[in-house]
């Protein structure tokens, strides 16, 4: 077995060493009926190529993003990674590391992460970021239970323009909160939350873009929660909009979540991809996950280490701020990666590429017959309203190989003012033809 | 003026109806540098035993109790710029918070000196 | 107060040897913003004309202020960095509780097939047929393993795994009017996401003392006990790594008293295909598949921890999941009855599946036992080779896949458990995980992992035993400044903590130092 070193000649030597009869031996706290009292039925070691085909196989199934024409956003997007990012994130070094808990030899983990704490900080325009939380949804749930930690109040509202899934992630964590106040959905960027905000009032959540493409008034936001002495949470699911879009740390936000995978991530069908958290300095005993600092050595030499431990699930234990351990590490190395590439000049460019071409797809789209543009803000995202349900329509796009965008039906089942409504996408990797297929496919489908 | 002390290391300097509360030169020397403390705030009112506030060395964080009864008057806000106080001045300048002892009979409760020597030899 | 009875020191340590860190392979390595600035770009893009007449007045103000960096650049900058790292591939890595082991290059490369990795969530379900199908897989095997009713997938770490499994218990117990059970138990060897775990969802946690052998007592166990206790969270093997001989009248027990069983699966690999956990009479399971089943931790992630459930508690699982439909497989993404939702947007770590799977369909059922069984024998040689030098807390059972040693064996020689791992660093291999499990003092938990050949082992051993000698003989000094050839010395984290810096400020903007 390729991954197994011992012959069977050393396993009985150190069955020897060990002095034991048998391999069996060592488990001898197993109770008797429990040890090896079954066939597991499962097939046995097979070679690397036929592991190989049997994978590729299962994966030829799949129509990939690059197979044609593809629109799909909310949440999740498809961008060009530069390959060298691919190629470092696979270093033995980077790849194959634990937590960098022995800083001595883990200076390259720690670098790194203080570097994406930078960055993340500068993005948001935020004073700290932590060292990432397993994804966006995950860590806006996490942003609540902070705020109201920070505020000692409970009750916190969400927008209705929140993707329902992070909507739902929240709900789950805060199973059975009366305090818990999501607004309905808001395709057209309807329905005010700071009408919402009073005196109990922790937090407040607001998406920009929001779920369904529109930009949000932060700055408002903020001012309406601090008046309440409340707390403003921003998300951000599309990170590469901040290159266009004034930092929520400028306008008053006090903690901002975001997805990081649009930056150095693949679309994996959902994961792994990278939380980013960020907040303001008075807050940082409060926020969850790991934090990188920078010290120096017993030799005066600069150098980095996990820090404020104490909040932390392996000291704090029961009184821990969360219970997250494993996070995004190697996530956060290719997002960080891949921002260091770009750099402000590159990520500004990308920006304004996506926006530009997100443009030309709102053009076009308003130009088909039975299809209605509802945004008057977008980033790289947008809602529109067709003249047939969004569902069975997006599934004859599919069969005619355009991946045109998820209708809102599938986020929001119960909610029938939503049927005919698609959110759809552009990023720098759309292409006009693409726009061209999908405006043609739609005219013929809604002809 | 006397000082008291309890079995998890935390002491109280009696002085009138007023205590200060800090923790012994033997609990900074076990805790190592302190990095931090959560101070409690002013007015609260405590029962013996409640957690009063909380001082954080790098791998540890350890809840500081009221060893009696009372309201807290005032805090040590020197901490929270130099919590290492606590290292190098445990029982002056590194106390922690004063309180307003309800019941001064809880204080007999308490280690005296020597028994509290004893506890730690 | 409540006291760090571990003791454990967190000083800089001696420095009276000179160094030969930053030497001529290593250099030190400046950050990315004292490199780059923010004209230079790695990634040529074209500059798009826009019309800000849909940004709604937001368009960005104030300049980001990123440092970029050209490929060339980029590159350097990287791999200097990663030189700084130890990692699994370059050294042995015998971090108790962490699974350690080899990581495929084959799981690589198939987690990167495009039919993988460039597949959206939200995709219509008619054109990921195969993703669904690959996680359909990875579950029965799963749940063969464990000889379990069900799995949800989605938990994107062991926390988060543990997070579910406990929604799962106190929605089954809020269905069944038992709302009432808040208290959850947990042995004092415990990792710290157990208790973390149960606080986050209001339970308040009851501590289960060890017995002097290191297991859990059956009857601690009853004693704590109530229709008040909702859970037990057990880990089996448990952190001391042994095997809890008593789980199944521990799981007896719960069960009487209407409890349910979480096991912390974490240490799965000692016993994979080997012994099954649903045999055990667990309810609840997460698994690491960053551990056992060898995708890479990364650097501190990600991970993935699915969550196996006994028919008790498949009813409760969350969305997503897939399902036979009668057009092929669906993805069933919204609440039906009283499952608990959702808890983490899409469907969980696919990258980490397929990592998985593909180190399963490689290994087989036959090669996932083997590879348990070799696990648990190089402890065991470990802890038979080292015995009689390191003092060896629990003698009473065989140890399963991590030797566990206490720092007794150290009394008297002024060298501390943290220094004497500082010193193995210099001999070229990781550190064990030290100060965990909290129920013995000073400790140093060893998992060597089923990949370590005999060779390495016994250099390992080798290594531990002369530097235990060297303890003992008074040459603390070695210790104490350890490590001398590493990257950096022992870096000073109270300082860190005391006042932390958590990003660079450009030189300009950090506040003078008053004179
Ligand atoms: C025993 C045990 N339980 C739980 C966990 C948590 O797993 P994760 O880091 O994947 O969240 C770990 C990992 O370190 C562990 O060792």
């Amino acid at each position: 077995m390729r991954y197994l070193p011992h012959s069977a000649a050393e396993r009985a030597e150190m069955l020897g060493v060990i002095g034991a009869a048998n391999i069996d031996a060592l488990f001898s706290a197993v109770p008797a009926n429990a040890l090896k009292s079954f066939d597991l039925g499962l097939p046995a070691h097979s070679p690397e190529f036929l592991v190989e085909a049997h994978m590729k196989a299962l994966a030829g199934q799949n129509h990939a993003g690059a197979d044609g024409p593809f629109f799909i956003g909310a949440g999740a997007y498809r961008h060009h990674v530069p390959a060298t990012v691919d190629h470092l994130i696979q270093r033995s070094e980077f790849l194959t590391a634990y937590t960098p808990y022995q800083p001595e030899i883990s200076q390259g983990t720690l670098q790194m992460l203080f570097e994406f704490q930078t960055q993340v900080a500068k993005l948001t325009g935020m004073d700290v970021a932590n060292a990432s939380m397993y994804d966006g949804s995950t860590g806006t749930a996490e942003a609540v239970l902070m705020a109201r930690r920070l505020t000692r109040r409970n009750k916190v509202v969400l927008s209705g323009g929140l993707h329902p899934h992070y909507r739902d992630v929240v709900k789950a964590y805060l199973k059975d909160d009366s305090d818990l106040e999501c607004l309905s959905a808001s395709p057209e960027g309807q329905g005010d939350i700071l009408d919402h905000i009073d005196e109990e009032t922790a937090a407040i959540v607001v998406q920009t873009p929001d779920f369904y493409g529109h930009l949000r008034n932060i700055r408002a936001a903020a001012d309406a929660a601090h008046a309440k002495g409340a707390l403003l949470i921003v998300v951000i699911t599309e990170v590469v909009s901040l290159g266009l879009l004034e930092a929520p740390g400028a306008l008053g936000a006090d903690i901002v979540v975001a997805e990081g995978q649009s930056i150095g991530n693949a679309l994996n069908f959902g994961g792994p991809y990278l939380g980013l958290l960020a907040t303001r300095k008075e807050f940082i005993r409060q926020m969850p996950g790991r934090v990188c600092g920078e010290t120096v050595d017993a030799e005066g030499q600069r150098g980095f280490v996990l820090t404020l431990s104490t909040r932390e699930q392996h000291i704090r234990r029961e009184k821990a701020t969360s219970n997250i351990c494993t996070n995004s590490g190697l996530c956060a190395l290719a997002f960080s990666i891949h921002m260091a590439l770009l750099g402000e000049a590159g990520f500004t460019r990308l920006a304004r590429l996506n926006h530009a071409n997100a443009c030309k797809l709102a053009d076009a789209l308003e130009a088909v017959p039975g299809v209605e543009v509802l945004n008057r803000t977008f980033f790289n995202e947008m809602t529109i309203r067709t003249s047939t349900p969004a569902a069975a329509l997006i599934e004859r796009l599919a069969q005619r190989g355009i991946l045109g965008g998820v209708p809102v039906s599938r986020l929001e089942p119960g909610d029938p003012g939503v049927a005919n409504l698609i959110v759809l996408a552009a990023t720098e990797l759309t292409t006009e033809g693409d726009i061209a297929a999908l405006c043609a496919a739609l005219s013929e489908e809604l002809a | 003026m006397t000082t008291k002390f309890t079995p998890d290391h935390e002491y109280i300097r009696v002085e009138g109806s007023t205590g200060i509360v800090g923790i012994t030169p033997y609990a900074q020397n076990a805790l190592g540098d302190i990095v931090f403390v959560e101070l409690p705030s002013v007015g609260k009112v405590l029962k013996k035993g409640d957690e009063a506030a909380v001082v954080e060395s790098v791998k540890a964080a350890s809840e500081i109790y009221a060893p009696v009864a009372g309201t807290v008057s005032e805090i040590n806000e020197a901490l929270s710029g130099e919590p290492g106080l606590i290292n190098t001045d445990p029982e002056s300048g590194g106390w922690i918070y004063k309180i307003t002892i309800a019941d001064a009979s809880e204080l007999d409760g308490l280690l005296d000196d020597a028994a509290y020597a004893e506890l730690t030899k | 107060m409540s006291m760090n009875k571990q003791g454990r020191p967190t000083g800089t340590g001696t420095s009276d040897f000179a160094s030969t860190s930053g030497s001529a392979l290593l250099p030190n390595e400046p950050l990315l913003f004292e490199i780059g600035d923010t004209e230079h770009s790695g990634v040529d893009l074209p500059d798009a004309e826009i019309n800000t007449a849909r940004l709604g007045g937001f368009e960005r103000k104030m300049p980001l202020d990123l440092a970029g960096l050209t490929e060339p650049e980029a590159m350097r900058h990287y791999v200097r960095l990663s030189r700084l790292n130890h990692s699994i591939d370059s050294g042995m890595y015998p971090l108790g509780s962490c699974t350690m082991k080899h990581n495929p290059r084959l799981n690589e490369k198939m987690a990167r097939l495009p039919g993988f990795a460039d597949i959206h969530p939200l995709q219509p379900v008619s054109t990921v047929q195969g993703a669904l199908e690959l996680m359909n897989q990875l579950s029965h095997w799963l749940m063969t393993l464990t000889n379990t009713s069900a799995v949800a997938l989605t938990p994107k770490a062991g926390a988060h795994g543990e997070l579910l499994g406990m929604m799962t218990i106190k929605a089954a117990q809020q269905a069944a009017g038992q709302g009432h059970r808040t208290i959850v138990l947990v042995p004092e060897s415990a990792h710290g996401t157990n208790p973390a775990t149960a606080a986050f969802l209001g339970y308040s946690v009851k501590s289960i003392p060890a017995r002097a052998d290191g297991t859990v007592d059956v009857q601690a166990v009853k004693d704590a006990l109530s229709p008040e206790v909702a859970a037990i969270m057990l880990t089996n093997p448990n952190t001391c790594g042994l095997f809890e001989p008593q789980v199944i009248e521990i799981a007896q027990a719960v069960h009487g008293a209407g409890a349910f069983f979480y096991c912390d699966g974490a240490n799965f690999n000692a016993i994979m295909g080997v012994v099954r956990p649903g045999d055990l009479g667990i309810d609840a399971m997460h698994i690491n598949l960053h551990k056992t089943f060898s995708t890479p931790h990364g650097g501190g992630g990600p991970g993935a921890g699915p969550v196996v459930l006994s028919a008790a508690l498949a009813p409760f699982a969350p969305v997503p999941f897939v399902r036979q439909g009668s057009d092929g497989l669906e993805l069933v993404e919204h609440t039906e009855g009283e499952a608990l939702g959702r808890i983490t947007a899409f469907q969980g770590q696919m990258g980490m599946y397929v990592r998985a799977l593909t180190y399963m369909l490689s290994h087989g059922g036959d090669g996932l036992a083997q590879a348990a069984e070799d696990a648990v024998l190089n402890a065991n040689y470990i802890k038979a080779r080292l015995g009689h030098v390191f003092s060896v807390p629990f003698p009473d059972y065989p140890t399963m896949h991590e030797a566990l040693f206490d720092d007794s064996f150290l009394a008297g020689t002024g060298v501390t458990t943290l220094d004497f791992a500082k010193a193995l660093i210099d001999e070229g291999f990781h550190p064990m995980t030290m100060y965990f499990p909290l129920v013995v003092h000073g400790a140093m938990l060893v998992e060597p992992t089923e990949s370590e050949s005999k060779q390495t082992l016994d250099h390992f051993c080798d290594v531990m035993e002369e530097l235990a000698l060297d303890a003992k003989a008074g040459n603390a000094a070695r210790f104490t400044a350890a490590p001398l050839h590493a990257p950096r010395r022992r870096l000073d984290e109270t300082r860190a903590a005391r006042a932390p810096i958590l990003k660079w400020e450009r030189p300009e903007d950090l506040p003078q130092a008053a004179e």
